[in-house]
């Protein structure tokens, strides 16, 4: 029953006892707050860093390089476009060395809208992040799969971005991580920090255990006929949500992907599912401009066009500078439950 | 005057360098500081080596046989006192070179073939560094903790306090093992990116100061750009100042205080496990590199010709000597071009090689990136 922010915080004790993890570092990571999101709350290794996320990066690739086993944060992913270069060149560590590096370092981040974060707490990373090559990208939309992600990302020997989709933070998963306790009162007494004075609070960690989402595995998380959603991260609920609705109401049912993995992704799955339906609608909250939907959408073109019964299309951000902090911004900006149900609506109803 | 491209005439260069005195003389002095003949020589030779490969190499640059060329010309004396004086090995008990691109003193110094060099300026497949990927003079060498170069200007400063950090630590694990220091290397033009601002900040939080040497090679330009436009008349060494940090600029023409220059320098990090800014003004002899025409530059001090003259002066060499040893570094030089452009170029099959490192945890590459997921 843990949240998505108490489940990377397992993920991340998991990792300092078992996986040899020697640091997690970034702005506010450490005591006294443990993270803004309370991701890193009460974990042995965690320090807080000079507010500079150049340094951050460049550190954490300074840690891998000698042999220790980093894991970073960017406060928001907003925060992560003055080191798009640093990114660039820990992405081609491995390739540029001739294999001579490899660059194993995690890198988490807050993705996304849906907290009235405005314009500097609200930005989607995934599509930039599609363009470094030598990058996994990845982004849960529950907690545990948030926690399997971790963990593979920690294992993981190349350099991997963790995106979490902030709306989701607090979203408990109905399905329990291995070793963690039922009673999820019980797990906050054990892992949250009070409030107040934590001087000499100490964490008592239940006994996890290794859950791995493989990287590049996509889950099937309904199954139907009338059609093929792709999302991730915080839509993907919402897409689930949508699909029941339809098919309660109207008896169209339709495949809901949860990618999961943005580099590398399911294209198995993707492509299973395409030809079964024929109907294809992909839905994310980045800004609609070079997109990375869009380059799921020219791969199903490309490799499917003779299987599509109607024209696949896309439900994306508005290509706009930011997110508005009034909620009428932030309400048509970004995709809503209303307008995924729409959206399946005309993909499943328009002729073929 | 000669022609940019040409070397000086030998013969007047011999006769003004006729040394006069007799007796042998024990050290090589510089104001206060004193070299021993010996290494005075080796580094004179190493210092003469490099010259050769940097000279063939821009002469691969303009026959064809390589693309591009950039390099140090005028920091041998820099470079080549730094890396003899390199704790060189792998692990953090040994020293992490973070470098730039006017690094092949240092490099010809701890012991790399030329042909190491060559390889990646012709973009050889044997190109150890880079499988041929990478502009000349971007070293990696894993077994010397040379992390890869990389031609963004001073990103190697973010990198370093991370690599400081480990060795840090090991040295507080081992304090048997406690010698190891991140060495960073860069222009003074690089300083106005805001890593190198990043490197002091990271390299002085308090309780966590990092052996960090800081190196600056100060040779005035950036690209184009001369150095008083673009940045205030203090020396850039002061920028240490406000974060506590240890400084001094050295003459990184002359072999004897640059030797000492760093061997101050490295001794403090060393021992007391914190950072040291050290600013060097260096010659650049032949531009920016091959894109700005790679001429020769006669008006800049050749700390080449003038460590010459001051062992001739000396009597630690006499000019015949000092033949011998240019005509078998270039010999050397050449040998190593010869044997390069019989070697393998990369082929269309190794495009994705060395991307992502194998991973079990990885359902679409477990073993090797083959490109697009799911591509056939």
């Amino acid at each position: 029953m843990a949240n998505m922010a108490q489940a990377v915080r397992m993920a991340l004790h998991y990792g300092e006892k078992h996986l040899g993890v020697t640091d997690v570092f970034g702005e506010d990571v450490g005591p006294p707050l443990g993270g803004v999101f309370t991701a890193t709350q009460g974990l042995k290794t965690a320090w807080n860093t000079p507010l500079d996320e150049r340094g951050i990066i460049g550190t954490a690739m300074g840690i891998a390089y000698a042999g220790g086993r980093p894991v970073c944060e960017i406060q928001f992913c907003d925060y992560a476009f003055n080191v798009l270069d640093m990114f660039k060149i820990a992405g081609n560590q491995r390739w540029a060395s001739g294999g001579g590096y490899d660059m194993p370092l995690v890198v988490m981040t807050p993705n996304g809208a849906g907290i009235r974060g405005s314009l500097y707490h609200s930005h989607s990373f995934e599509s930039w992040a599609s363009r470094l090559p030598g990058w996994k990208v990845v982004m849960p939309s529950n907690a545990l799969d948030a926690y399997g992600l971790m963990i593979a990302a920690i294992k993981d020997p190349n350099p991997v971005l963790v995106l979490l989709p902030k709306a989701l933070l607090r979203a408990r998963d109905p399905r329990l991580i291995p070793g963690e306790p039922a009673d999820q009162d019980e797990l906050s007494r054990m892992i949250d920090a009070p409030i107040g004075d934590r001087a000499d609070w100490e964490p008592n960690w239940p006994e996890l255990e290794d859950h791995t989402v493989k990287i590049g595995t996509a889950e099937l998380v309904r199954e139907g006929t009338f059609g093929t959603v792709i999302s991730y991260g915080r839509p993907l609920p919402l897409c689930a949500q949508a699909a029941d609705e339809l098919a309660n109401q109207h008896h169209r049912t339709f495949d809901v992907i949860d990618l999961r993995s943005i580099f590398p992704y399911d294209w198995e799955m993707i492509s299973r599912s395409v030809l079964k339906t024929g109907r294809v609608l992909i839905v994310n909250e980045d800004t609609e401009v070079t997109n990375f939907g869009e380059h799921l959408l020219r791969r199903i073109v490309d490799e499917h066009f003779y299987d599509l019964v109607v024209r696949p299309r896309t439900l994306m951000g508005k290509h706009v500078p930011g997110i508005g902090m009034n909620q009428n911004y932030e309400l048509n900006s970004v995709p809503q439950l209303g307008d995924i149900r729409g959206a399946l609506w005309d993909l499943a109803t328009e002729a073929a | 005057m000669p022609d940019a491209n040409e070397d000086p005439p030998d013969i007047e260069d011999a006769l003004l360098r006729r040394g006069t005195r007799t007796a042998a003389p024990s050290a090589i002095r510089s104001g206060r500081d004193v070299m021993s003949v010996e290494v005075a020589l080796t580094v004179f030779r190493q210092m003469l080596r490099t010259r050769a490969l940097e000279e063939r190499s821009i002469k691969m640059s303009k026959s064809g046989e390589a693309y591009f060329w950039i390099g140090g010309p005028g920091e041998e004396a820099f470079n080549v006192c730094l890396g003899l004086q390199i704790n060189k090995g792998r692990g953090p008990a040994h020293d992490y070179l973070h470098l730039h691109y006017r690094n092949a003193g240092i490099m010809l110094a701890m012991g790399m073939p030329m042909i190491e060099h060559t390889r990646q300026l012709a973009m050889r497949w044997t190109d150890r560094h880079s499988r041929g990927r990478n502009f000349v003079g971007h070293y990696s060498i894993p077994e010397w903790n040379v992390v890869p170069v990389t031609s963004v200007i001073e990103v190697q400063f973010a990198m370093a306090p991370g690599t400081a950090l480990v060795q840090k630590r090991h040295g507080l694990k081992t304090p048997g093992e406690n010698e190891g220091i991140s060495v960073v290397v860069g222009g003074e033009a690089g300083t106005a990116e805001g890593d190198f601002e990043s490197c002091l900040n990271w390299s002085t939080r308090p309780g966590a100061e990092l052996p960090v040497l800081m190196l600056v090679t100060n040779n005035r330009y950036g690209i184009s750009t001369d150095l008083d436009s673009v940045h205030t008349h203090r020396p850039i060494a002061d920028r240490a100042i406000p974060y506590g940090v240890r400084h001094e600029t050295i003459d990184g023409n002359d072999p004897v205080a640059t030797w000492h220059g760093i061997d101050r320098a490295m001794r403090y990090c060393r021992r007391e496990r914190k950072p040291f800014l050290l600013e060097a003004t260096v010659s650049r002899l032949h531009g920016h590199s091959s894109s700005s025409g790679a001429q020769r530059n006669w008006n800049e001090i050749d700390p080449l010709n003038a460590f010459e003259q001051k062992l001739i002066d000396a009597g630690a060499i006499d000019t015949n000597a000092v033949r011998a040893l240019k005509d078998e570094a270039k010999a050397e030089a050449d040998e190593a071009v010869v044997e390069t452009m019989k070697e393998a170029e990369p082929t269309r099959e190794d495009v994705y090689a060395f991307t992502y490192a194998p991973s079990e945890v990885d359902a679409a590459y477990p073993k090797d990136y083959t490109g697009l997921p799911g591509a056939k």
